[in-house]
């Protein structure tokens, strides 16, 4: 028998007809269907939260792409918004503290990724920087502490799991509305979770994710996970983070968070073929990238 | 689908159906071997053929070889690694044809103690991959389960002598194919199981007398 899909508005009642707390209740089920404890999730979650740490800190080493196409941008980002900071006459940050470094956070994961760093695919490699640049800024600017960082990795892997049940999370099914959509989806909720947000407003914040989001096509230059993607991951943050503040603040969405997932999929289905990470659309068909494409296999294959 | 299917795999960039499931296919090639592979002739089709170099598609093929998982920090240096340990290797583009995923690459693999294996096996996405062919032989192997690989003389009874065998040792068969070249000619089956099966039961099943070669090949992680 086909099972049935996941619900994110079925889970968050399920978890309040057993007057258990959300995550309690997500910990209890993934628990279950992993045939272990809670405690080993928590503590393989854990594992993940490391791996994510250290990419970022090898992203922000400056490291470069196999193609040398990108690299350095994280690295540049940071000493410029310091320069800032330090010119006192100086106009403040355009992003502030919290959204400056979650998105120089996720494009050092990101770059460390196209740089073949050690990543943790969440829920794709080529969406890996946004949840270490959500959750590694929140640990410094909002003094999160580890244990809760790790809750919100559990919350996001849950809506990962409601979005694949529903749609889907690879760029070549669903365009990057599925790929760094659900990526920036998946944070928006972990940060309202962490910041004491219920179930309903974590449902909130992944529909005004897509709402923001719905429609991103898959276009890589050359087929690399590079150009747009690593700078997709730094939009996606901020995404997140707006989408997270919003229902923080008590702004419902419209749309529930399962409807939103189901546009996704239904947009991500009528994506032409060639904006499906095929690179044969979008920008991977513009003049400079053909360009750059035609020089590079033309080097590689030399 | 569970939680860390979603955060996660842990793996080396960029890419999951080209560095991580690369990485899978070099691993799942290699068990199918048997052993550590001596030389490889790697033939590369369509999209695998077309970006290998950017996203260190050699590299993680060659690091899968060495038996070494998707997330090893040493996949970047694999090629020279590979090749210091003694390791010959090649890389050629090839045309397996129209209904070939675009993903698919063949190995020619000659092992240590002089095995070798003809594998073509495809990444499929998301780091899952499929072995498609094994020394000519069609066989869909994912490297999800162990499984068993035997090739033997195509006559009436070769099946249920090796599953008998199997359930003797409590050996549980989660799905089971068969293919033969011709009647009375050389077949194969491709046995997946719920958990490993140890070199005792191997050997024993190596010695029924339409048993030509028993290869077990492991799940690859």
């Amino acid at each position: 028998m086909k099972q049935d899909k996941l619900s994110w508005a079925r889970l968050v009642s399920e978890s309040e007809a057993k007057q258990l707390p959300l995550l309690e209740y997500l910990l209890e089920r993934s628990a279950a269907q992993l045939e272990t404890d809670q405690a080993a999730i928590l503590a393989k979650m854990d594992a993940m939260l490391q791996v994510m740490e250290e990419a970022v800190a090898f992203g922000m080493t400056g490291v470069t792409s196999n193609s040398g196409l990108t690299g350095g941008s994280a690295k540049k980002l940071k000493e410029y918004m310091e320069t800032i900071q330090a010119d006192g006459n100086s106009r403040p940050a355009l992003l502030g503290p919290v959204a400056g470094s979650a998105v120089t956070y996720a494009l050092a994961a990101a770059e460390a990724n196209a740089a073949m760093g050690r990543i943790v695919a969440a829920p794709t490699a080529g969406a890996s920087g946004i949840l270490p640049g959500v959750l590694m800024s929140l640990k410094e600017h909002c003094g999160v502490s580890r244990e809760k960082l790790v809750e919100g990795l559990v919350i996001a892997g849950v809506i990962g799991e409601v979005i694949a049940s529903r749609a889907s999370i690879a760029g070549a099914t669903g365009g990057c509305q599925a790929e760094c959509g659900s990526g920036a989806a998946m944070a928006a909720g972990a940060v309202v979770y962490i910041f004491g947000g219920n179930g309903k407003q974590i449902g909130d914040a992944v529909s005004i994710v897509f709402k923001n989001m719905l429609g991103l096509v898959c276009d890589p230059v050359a087929g690399l996970v590079e150009v747009p993607c690593i700078k997709r991951n730094a939009g996606s943050v901020v995404q997140c983070l707006l989408a997270a503040e919003l229902a923080l603040a008590g702004v419902d969405s419209f749309i529930p968070a399962d409807e939103a997932i189901d546009a996704m999929a239904k947009v991500g289905r009528a994506l032409p073929y060639g904006l499906r990470e095929t690179a044969e659309g979008g920008l991977a068909v513009t003049p400079t990238a053909k360009a750059w494409t035609e020089e590079y296999f033309k080097k590689i294959h030399s | 689908m569970n939680i860390f299917d979603i955060v996660g795999p842990v793996m080396i960039g960029p890419s999951s159906s080209h560095t991580a499931g690369a990485c899978r296919l070099g691993l799942l090639a290699a068990g199918i071997l048997g052993e550590r592979p001596r030389q490889a002739e790697i033939l590369l089709h369509g999209s695998f053929a077309r970006t290998y170099k950017g996203h260190g598609t050699d590299r993680a093929l060659v690091a899968g070889l060495m038996g070494w998982q998707p997330d090893d920090v040493r996949i970047p240096n694999a090629l020279k690694l590979a090749a210091e340990a003694g390791v010959k290797f090649t890389f050629h583009p090839v045309d397996l044809g129209s209904m070939a995923h675009p993903n698919s690459v063949l190995f020619r693999l000659t092992g240590k103690n002089g095995n070798a294996c003809e594998v073509i096996g495809a990444s499929v996405g998301g780091g899952q991959i499929m072995v498609t062919k094994v020394d000519g032989f069609p066989v869909e192997l994912t490297g999800v389960l162990p499984a068993l690989f035997v090739p033997h003389r195509d006559e009436p009874g070769v099946i249920a002598l090796v599953s008998t065998i199997l359930a003797k040792k409590r050996i549980n068969i989660a799905s089971m194919r068969v293919f033969r070249e011709g009647k009375g000619e050389t077949a194969a089956m491709v046995i997946e199981c719920d958990q490993a099966v140890p070199p005792a039961v191997i050997r024993h099943l190596e010695e029924l007398g339409p048993v030509k070669l028993v290869r077990f090949v492991d799940k690859v992680s």
